[in-house]
């Protein structure tokens, strides 16, 4: 019997190393996921109002951290365009560590998905909220709790297998 | 002996030297008079310093917050930095990126449920190891006699004959 351990101990290894072969390092579990969505106190990118997460208190939201020096946001962007004709799932950016005249130009030039963007120079708002690469896009349920994040740019395979469920999940439960 | 072209060429090396590490030597001091942080004592600017090397830039993730120069890294530092200068300890800094970033912005794992193979699985390694050579060196030793070969047991009875 005890021959046999080497054994076990050996395929034991490898089977962790072959899980590892499909994890990505890069994407880390948020430790926001089942609390309240950070505070914030944010300007429009466009005028002097203000929002914060009560401002979407009883929506479905989806918080999208985006910047115009962010090169993956562009490949991210029809998703967010796919994802903006949702019926009621109210899509609000995060304009981050931009300039505020590059962050309207982009917008303009690419389309703009959200129904509001807030901007946010110094990037106080992406530390509260956990953001270390962008793009990153959370999901709030009616209650303001946030119930998923993607690290990265959403892919089309992303969209229909993991948000589009769960986004009409959320919509489906109680505010 | 040097010749009096030499010695010229010489002293104006030294001299191009010394005019130059004159001129640099205050730039240097100015540029790294931006980046100098200002603690009230010593205490925290140690706890910075700790805390700067104890913490993991998420972006470049095999650096930790002190050598790290990427974007993230820097305004972590400087999130640290504040808190540090309010007053606030190395615990309550620790628990406010944990909260925001989870366990893995710790360089150092926090001893828990999930960790546990983490942490202990190498002394169950080692156990085995020991457990393994034990039973090694303890083994009855099997001396096996040398089986008299067909071709000695021939030689024999040819001589004998």
């Amino acid at each position: 019997m005890w021959k046999y351990i080497p054994l076990v101990l050996f395929f034991g290894l490898l089977g962790f190393l072959a899980r590892g072969l499909d994890l990505d390092p890069s994407e880390l579990p948020s430790p926001l996921i089942e609390q309240a969505a950070p505070d914030f106190k944010l300007q429009s990118l466009y005028d002097a109002s203000e929002y914060g997460p009560e401002s979407f208190a009883g929506d479905v939201w989806l918080f999208n951290v985006w910047a115009s020096w962010c090169r993956a946001c562009i490949t991210e962007h029809p998703v967010l365009e796919q994802l903006d004709d949702i019926e009621g799932l109210t899509m609000v950016g995060l304009n981050h560590k931009d300039v505020l005249d590059d962050g309207r130009t982009w917008l303009n030039r690419f389309g703009n998905p959200f129904d509001t963007v807030v901007f946010d120079q110094q990037g106080s708002t992406g530390i509260n909220w956990g953001v270390y690469g962008v793009p990153e896009t959370f999901i709030m349920d009616k209650k303001g709790t946030v119930r998923y994040k993607h690290i990265g740019p959403i892919s089309e395979e992303d969209l229909n297998t993991i948000l589009l469920p769960l986004i009409k999940q959320l919509q489906a439960e109680q505010a | 002996m040097l010749d009096r072209y030499q010695r010229i060429t010489k002293t104006a090396i030294i001299r191009a030297c010394v005019v130059l590490c004159l001129v640099l030597l205050p730039m240097g001091e100015a540029q790294l008079a931006e980046t100098v942080l200002k603690f009230e004592n010593d205490e925290q600017s140690a706890l910075y310093l700790r805390l700067t090397e104890e913490f993991r830039c998420l972006k470049c993730q095999n650096q930790n917050l002190a050598d790290s120069n990427a974007d993230l890294a820097q305004d972590l530092r400087n999130e640290i930095y504040q808190a540090v200068v309010s007053g606030q300890g190395r615990q309550e800094i620790s628990d406010y990126l944990v909260a925001r970033y989870g366990d893995f912005v710790l360089y150092r794992p926090p001893v828990k449920k999930i960790t546990y193979l983490l942490w202990f699985g190498p002394f169950v390694l080692l156990l085995f190891a020991i457990i393994g050579g034990w039973r090694l060196i303890t083994r009855k030793p099997v001396i096996d006699a040398p089986e008299p070969s067909d071709a000695l047991e021939d030689a024999r009875r040819r001589l004998e004959d």
